[in-house]
């Protein structure tokens, strides 16, 4: 399984996410769902239909939140048969940042629950804090995805 | 948390020497209920915990052991007990490594009966 990253500062604190909770695919995402690091995805094809549905999800979730007087809910947990996923958020410096999670019977939620995190953290610690990332303008969008597919599948 | 497993858990606490108790889902290493000391991380231990009685329990039945009653892990700054519940659950137990673990063991399987009520 491989792991790829857009940008390099994220790739260590996600090595040792891996390897700590047993993730069988990790999608780090702005919540545009545009994606800075993946893990485990063999196509390009599956990880931007991933990341938008996951960012999707993220989306909806904040305006329930909104709706009921919150600010926002915690990590969301989708238990299956074989795969169960974790959709958290995360503030860095570099922006707030989606995290989707999937792993399957040989780890379980507590366990990417309580490292998540320490990823969290380490991704806070990480980000570069004087590069905010601004929103994607329309006209950018296929540039800046093709940009993100390169370095993350080498096409 | 209902009453027969908060009673359950403060017998348990009361053995000399234990930090703190839980019941954890088995399947999802969360915590169910728990009696926890200061500065115990109970979503850690109970994570821990879980993740140590599905790679025990795998590896009794690899071995021809059958179903695991009791898993006791000494280390150098304490020991934890696990013991299987009824209803996909564990009773745990985070202690001293001076533990009694006899008693400690005889309040969690009472606990594990408890949990089947």
């Amino acid at each position: 399984m491989t792991t790829t990253v857009v940008e390099l500062w994220a790739e260590a604190p996600l090595v040792r996410y891996i390897a700590q909770s047993s993730a069988r695919l990790v999608v780090v995402m702005t919540p545009a769902g545009q994606v800075l690091a993946q893990h485990g995805f063999p196509r390009a094809v599956d990880l931007m239909g991933v990341a938008a549905i996951g960012a999707a999800i993220m989306a909806s979730s904040g305006a329930l939140a909104d709706l009921v007087g919150e600010a926002s809910f915690g990590a969301l947990f989708h238990a299956g048969r074989r795969h169960g996923i974790h959709l958290a958020a995360c503030r860095t410096g570099r922006g707030p940042l989606v995290v989707l999670t999937v792993f399957g019977r040989e780890t379980s939620i507590g366990l990417v629950e309580f490292f998540f995190d320490e990823f969290a953290a380490a991704l806070r610690a990480a980000a570069p804090a004087d590069q905010v990332r601004g929103p994607i303008l329309a006209e950018n969008f296929e540039a800046e995805l093709g940009r993100s597919l390169a370095s993350l599948f080498g096409r | 948390m209902s009453a027969s497993l908060e009673q359950a858990l403060d017998r348990i606490s009361r053995v000399r020497g234990v930090r703190g108790s839980m019941f954890v889902a088995a399947d999802d290493g969360l915590v169910v209920a728990e009696l926890l000391m200061e500065g115990v991380n109970g979503r850690a231990v109970a994570a821990l915990a879980a993740s140590l009685a599905r790679k025990v329990g795998g590896a009794s039945g690899a071995t021809g052991g059958g179903r695991v009653r009791f898993v006791q892990m000494d280390a150098e700054g304490g020991t934890l007990l696990l013991a299987p519940a009824p209803q996909d659950l564990l009773v745990v137990a985070l202690a001293d490594p001076n533990v009694n673990v006899g008693l400690c063991r005889l309040e969690m399987i009472r606990a594990a009966e408890a949990a089947s009520r």
